[in-house]
């Protein structure tokens, strides 16, 4: 057990470093130099404290998505519908401000009340691609792809349609909200530490309740082998449906701050590609919650630190995604190599 | 709408359904060998900006086309080395590489982007052209065209009516009873997960230098085409005639959606570009939905007309993947 944990540590560092030269080889490639493209991202993240709480603005979200994914990839679904249940959240939350939007209610009631609104739509949505699973054999990986495209269209619709702005309607958004209906942020940076506990929070939650509950034990018996838990009793269809809920609840609740916490107002992109890559944390971490946050951090300093990346040496941002993606390819094929290999020794 | 513009969209829409068809019929290949390519969505994105690429810089669109088949069959070779060799999880592989190459073609091809290269040029069919409606309609196409129609018809032919084909079939169906039958069920699998790449790849020149000639990075509007490409091989059945047949309407929904648009005003242009897609699940879950145990005992509570015909209705749609699709094979 120590062993195999020690040789799989191994295999991921050597992975580390094998997309760490693959990369290299790209930049060189096409004539930069790897070293002051790593150092430029690494500036850029955590250069400054406006950076680093910069980071912070795109780790959050992840780290929602990333805790609710890790519920469904123990039930043995791929969620790839999250990308719309973080959408769905988004729309949801607007919904419910617009509602308060003139009304006497406390702010911070209005706000909390929104987020749950994000949390019950994303919930919603993940059930949609449950349902379409369980009732209509849609495999959830093609369903939660057509979830995503018709959550698209239905923010665009909001955007340019019944929510559209006084005067003309743009790509930029819904009429910004009243600053009274935005989360406290810390003075000077973007960052709001109430967004930051919440999603703390969510991964401490989700690591309790896969490390040390009954129903976490079912999930992943659900996931580890639907006919032996079926046949022990574990009504498995219901148990694939809560770990949707849960996970679009997360990725709902990542909808909700991206609006109350970061863009006040539905713009088109607001779900930012944080669902495929909240799938790529959770491969990584391998359904060890904790690690979800060490990982999170990183890809998100990545995120922040390749924006600067175009006018610093004329590359285009999209190098953080080569990254994280052949990052994340590399620690595949270690590990198949690993299996393959190690332990038949 | 006359007559004339009527035609000229249609033979668009023929175009249009080019790259799509490479791309559900390279999928079709694998998926019945028993391999899920999930990349199709970055692979479609790298070689429609490699092929662009290589034909901007060597002035060869022949080269360009090449290039795309070469990537395309390369990432199917990390899909079927990591599934078939290492035994990961196949869905596993194909996301990340569907994220990856997509990544990989924005960063690769910013110095290219908005450059106008070499395209593809409309090469009508002597005599054929002539022929009223069906020559424009059919034979003043750009060469991918006429390259789609015949690839359609020799998949149909290698699955259903060769030796080699029924194999095929086989190691997807009962990979057991296709390796006693003498069949190397794995090095068929790479085989077909490669030669299906390579044909996956053709779809990305296909649009960077003909369909939507350029390479615009991230406005291409060449994001999710991928995506849509796996549900159309779903929509297909698995069957090249089916699967054509997926993609032509595709392209027709899309076709439609830009032509009613100064009639809908009130949609928002940007909902009717989208609108194919909600349509999509739909018949995806008019495909499946015959297998689902409630659907049956609905049925069986329903009168006797209404409940033989749709049964006929469901029959009719309904597509089973290939029985060991994404099962990795072990001799023993």
């Amino acid at each position: 057990m120590l062993k195999s944990r020690l040789s799989g540590f191994i295999f991921q560092l050597i992975a580390f470093f094998l997309a760490l030269g693959f990369v290299s080889l790209i930049l060189v490639a096409v004539g930069a130099s790897p070293f002051d493209a790593f150092k430029n991202m690494l500036n850029g993240s955590i250069g400054s404290m406006r950076k680093f709480a910069e980071v912070l603005v795109s780790f959050v979200p992840l780290l929602l998505v990333t805790a609710g994914l890790l519920i469904t990839f123990s039930a043995g679904l791929w969620n790839i519908g999250v990308e719309g249940q973080i959408v769905l959240g988004a729309i949801g939350t607007t919904w419910v401000l617009r509602l308060f939007v003139d009304s006497s209610v406390h702010p911070a009631i209005v706000i909390i009340l929104s987020i749950f609104g994000g949390m019950a739509a994303g919930a919603l949505w993940a059930a949609f691609a449950g349902a379409l699973k369980t009732f209509g054999g849609v495999n959830e990986i093609f369903g939660g792809l057509g979830l995503n495209f018709v959550s698209t269209a239905l923010t665009l619709y909001l955007i340019f349609g019944p929510w559209k702005r006084e005067g003309v309607a743009s790509m930029s958004g819904t009429e910004p909200f009243p600053d009274v209906f935005a989360l406290p942020q810390v003075p000077d940076l973007r960052i709001s530490l109430w967004s930051l506990a919440i999603a703390g929070v969510a991964i401490l939650i989700v690591y309790f309740i896969l490390q040390g509950t009954y129903f976490g034990l079912k999930i992943k018996a659900v996931g580890k082998n639907i006919r032996a838990a079926y046949l022990l009793g574990i009504p498995t269809w219901q148990y694939s449906l809560y770990s949707f809920l849960i996970c679009g609840a997360l990725a709902g609740a990542a909808g909700a701050l991206q609006v109350t916490a970061v863009y006040h107002r539905l713009i088109p992109a607001i779900s930012s590609g944080y669902g495929y890559l909240g799938l790529m944390v959770a491969m990584l971490v391998n359904y060890q919650a904790i690690w979800a946050i060490p990982v999170a951090l990183f890809f998100a300093a990545l995120n922040i630190g390749s924006i600067q990346l175009p006018i610093l040496m004329h590359l285009d941002s999209s190098l953080s995604g080569v990254l994280q993606g052949v990052l994340v390819l590399f620690v595949l094929l270690t590990e198949g190599v690993r299996q393959k290999f190690v332990k038949k020794v | 709408m006359n007559q004339e513009t009527l035609l000229v969209g249609l033979a668009g829409v023929l175009a249009a359904a080019a790259p799509i068809i490479f791309a559900v019929l390279g999928e079709t290949l694998s998926e019945r060998a028993g391999v899920i390519n999930l990349s199709m969505n970055g692979t479609i994105l790298l070689t429609a900006m490699s092929g662009f690429a290589v034909a901007y810089t060597t002035d060869s669109l022949l080269l360009g086309f090449l290039a795309g088949m070469v990537i395309g069959a390369l990432v199917a070779l990390v899909v079927a080395f990591a599934s078939i060799t290492l035994k990961q999880s196949q869905v596993a592989i194909g996301f990340v590489l569907a994220l990856t190459c997509r990544d990989l073609a924005y960063f690769l091809g910013n110095p290219f982007m908005g450059v106008s290269g070499p395209r593809l040029q409309a090469m009508p069919i002597p005599a054929l052209s002539a022929i009223p409606i069906i020559g424009p309609l059919f034979f003043r196409q750009e060469l991918s065209t006429y390259i789609s129609y015949i690839v359609i018809f020799l998949a149909w032919l290698w699955i259903f009516r060769t030796r080699p084909g029924l194999m095929l079939q086989g190691i997807g169906e009962k990979p057991a009873a296709a390796y006693i039958r003498g069949a190397n069920v794995n090095v068929m699998r790479y085989v077909y997960t490669v030669i299906g790449g390579a044909l996956i790849g053709l779809a990305g020149p296909t649009y960077s230098l003909g369909v939507r000639a350029g390479w615009m990075g991230t406005i291409s509007g060449l994001d999710g085409i991928g995506w849509i490409a796996l549900s159309i091989t779903i929509f297909g059945g698995w069957n090249p005639a089916r699967a054509a047949f997926g993609s032509y309407l595709f392209a027709f929904l899309q076709w439609l959606g830009l032509v009613l648009q100064p009639v809908l005003t009130q949609v928002p242009s940007q909902v009717l570009q989208v609108a194919p897609f909600p349509l999509m699940i739909l018949t995806l879950l008019l495909v499946n939905i015959g297998d689902a145990e409630w659907v049956e005992r609905t049925l069986a509570a329903m009168p006797e007309t209404t409940r033989k015909f749709m049964a006929k209705l469901l029959r009719a749609m309904r597509a089973s993947p290939p029985a060991a699709l994404g099962v990795p094979f072990e001799r023993d």
